[in-house]
């Protein structure tokens, strides 16, 4: 496997929290392109990782490369969204007080300078770029509401949205599904295999259907190093995944 | 606090400014076009408190300015208040020449009571309005800058944010109080007696002032308004909500909070240089850490987060201290205390709150009423787009 060719390159990376180690020597390489569904019991450091990735932890060791040579442990998270990396929260985290529409522009991908944003206005082409996404999430007739009052769903298409209007090249999606309905589930399976056409993406779940619906390589994380890595079929019939993990 | 649509902010600035500057004439003429003696004078000393109301408001607004839409509950806005208020004093001094006790036309009479035989450099260039003028601005922007550059790059948020600024008025106060920083110590600067040559006391000048206040309030409103419904003004309230989401998706927070610190700083400075020709005096207690945190309860009262709300807050409550003070000064802290508790208890969003509530009610309903209006109409439109598809499928099978 070529370094060049892959866009997130993760190697011997360890991150511990007051002695207990997060994550344990973790590889992991991510192709251009490619999506990736990453499963594991409660506290594997599944979301440390994407911590990691997207430079809210700092890793006591390792490598993290974007991209073939930008090292992302020297960045901060602003640099590192900027950079083409963007991220969806385990819990849903959207601007609360703002409109839907709103939150979607402030994620467009634009420039984040304070003193553009101060005299730039939306133009034809991003007010259209947001209604693509509005209708893409569904929520085009929520657009003018506070995004407070959206139910957990919603939240969760919401922050979907923001990625998509973002932009990035690499996508850290972090249990998208979770309080989702099975239908709720089975849509955002298939939003997401779209989005995967034409991005790299990450995702994280304990849904076992709709990573089945997902279709991709799977990596099945244990105390924070790689138990295995494979089709669905292949790493659900290891015995160590079976004992760790599904067959809890 | 909920945020309130921007053009309902601007609605009721708009409004605001008009009874600001329709009111401030009112004043001025009631004060110089009418006989001492008529029914409806009022009389200069009258004038200049709401002149000092008016620079309080400014201050009320700069604060709201960070802590409404940034997020940054500051308790040193004082500071820069007094800063303001220093540089506009020290104009006022070198105006005063040889017209002190000790007639020395170089030096104010401080100096020469302390033995010093020459101005100190940072005296120096205060003769001229203008370079007063623009440091009012500067002083407290530069000091805003260089604090918020290192308590925002460093990431101190929250009470802990709150507390260094507490220290930072307080710090000042101590220096200030000091005669060997120069700057008349505990007496402070007083005895001023022209502005721009014109007397300082006479009602003409007292109304230009009270009425460049009113103009300074209204020119402040216009460019919070201008910054909050900006695209910047968007992301500053993300930052507010959800500081680490906004990085995430690209936002550097810290400048957003400098930049919008610095700024708020350099207003409450304007606010200080208006206040001090009308009140006469600038002395280190404006420095006292409980100066801030007044202002901060003026906000409170009159409304976080809406802007106008702090003008009224900072008017009424600056009324009311007047009044009590005069009545009953014992009671005066503890009707401020009571007034705050009242306010966050019952009147969350202040006394803006209902006001801007009852008009944003209605316009939840009419919202609800367009969402549902909206989704039957894309029902309808799915409906009937499924026609179109089905004919042409067919039509290509009839091809094939
Ligand atoms: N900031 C932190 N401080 C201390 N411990 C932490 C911190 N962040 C994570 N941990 C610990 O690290 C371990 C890994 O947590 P992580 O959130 O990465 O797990 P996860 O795989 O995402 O689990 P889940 O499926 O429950 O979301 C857990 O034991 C957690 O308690
Ligand atoms: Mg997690």
């Amino acid at each position: 496997m070529s370094m060049t060719s892959s866009l997130l390159y993760l190697d011997g990376v360890s991150v511990s929290f007051d002695g207990f180690k997060a994550l344990n020597n973790l590889s992991m390489v991510l192709e251009q392109g490619e999506m990736r569904a990453i499963i594991g019991p409660n506290g594997a450091g599944k979301t440390t990782m994407m911590d990691c990735i997207t430079g809210k932890t700092r890793p006591d060791e390792g490598t993290i490369l974007f991209d073939g040579s930008v090292d992302l442990t020297e960045l901060d998270e602003a640099a590192i969204a900027n950079r083409g990396i963007g991220r969806k929260f385990q819990k849903p985290t959207v601007f609360e007080k703002h409109t839907v529409r709103t939150n979607i522009a402030l994620a467009l991908k634009e420039s984040r300078s304070p003193f553009h944003l101060l005299l730039a206005r939306l133009d034809r082409e991003q007010n259209a770029r947001i209604d693509e996404v509005l209708d893409t999430i569904r929520l085009g007739h929520l657009q003018k509401e506070t995004a407070a009052n959206l139910s957990h769903g919603q939240k969760q298409w919401l922050e979907i949205g923001m990625l998509l209007a973002q932009d990035p090249r690499l996508l850290l999606v972090d249990e998208p599904v979770a309080g989702m309905t099975d239908s709720e589930t089975a849509e955002t399976a298939k939003l997401l295999v779209d989005i995967a056409k034409s991005h790299t993406v990450i995702v994280v779940e304990h849904d076992m259907a709709f990573v089945r619906d997902l279709d991709v390589k799977v990596t099945v994380l244990h105390e924070g190093s790689v138990l295995a890595e494979g089709a669905l079929d292949h790493v659900s019939a290891d015995k160590r995944v079976i004992d760790v993990y599904l067959g809890r | 606090m909920t945020t309130i649509s921007p053009t309902l902010l601007t609605r009721f600035a708009v409004g605001a400014i008009a009874i600001l500057l329709v009111g401030s004439l009112v004043v001025i003429y009631l004060n110089l076009g009418l006989p001492a003696d008529h029914a409806w004078h009022v009389p200069t000393y009258v004038m200049s408190l709401m002149g000092k109301y008016l620079a309080f408001a400014l201050l009320a607004l700069s604060i709201d300015l960070v802590w409404g839409f940034g997020g940054i509950l500051t308790l040193g806005h004082g500071a820069f208040f007094a800063l303001g208020g220093y540089a506009m004093g020290m104009y006022l001094m070198r105006q005063i020449g040889d017209r002190g006790v000790y007639a020395n036309p170089l030096l104010p009479d401080f100096m020469v009571f302390l033995n010093w035989d020459s101005l100190p450099w940072y005296w120096l260039g205060f003769d001229s309005f203008w370079f007063a003028a623009a440091m009012v601005i500067l002083v407290p922007g530069l000091l805003a800058f260089v604090f918020g550059w290192l308590a925002f790059r460093s990431r101190v948020t929250g009470v802990y944010l709150s507390i260094i600024t507490q220290a930072m008025t307080f710090a000042l106060m101590l220096a200030f109080f000091r005669n060997e920083m120069g700057f008349g110590g505990n007496n402070g600067l007083t005895d001023f007696k022209d502005i721009l040559g014109f007397n300082i006391q006479s009602a003409e000048t007292r109304a230009a002032l009270f009425f460049a206040t009113a103009l300074a309030v209204s020119l402040g409103l216009l460019l919070c308004i201008w910054m909050v419904r900006s695209r910047f003004g968007q992301a500053l309230v993300a930052v507010r909500d959800a500081e680490a989401r906004a990085r995430f998706i690209g936002y550097r927070v810290e400048h957003y909070k400098l930049i919008v610190w610095t700024v708020s700083a350099a207003m409450a400075g304007v606010a200080g240089a208006l206040y001090v020709p009308q009140v006469g005096i600038i002395n280190p207690s404006e420095f006292a850490p409980g100066n801030s945190i007044e202002a901060v309860i003026w906000v409170a009262v009159g409304g976080r987060g809406t802007l106008v709300g702090s003008i009224v807050g900072a008017v009424l409550v600056n009324f009311g201290k007047t009044y009590f003070t005069g009545a009953f000064p014992e009671l005066w802290l503890f009707v401020l205390g009571a007034l705050f508790v009242v306010v966050t208890i019952f009147l969350p969003r202040g006394i803006m709150g209902p006001f801007f509530g009852m008009i944003d009610r209605r316009r939840q309903r009419r919202l609800a009423a367009e969402q549902s209006e909206s989704a039957a109409r894309a029902s309808a439109r799915r409906e009937a787009g499924i026609e179109p598809d089905d004919a042409a499928t067919a039509g290509q099978g009839a091809a094939q």
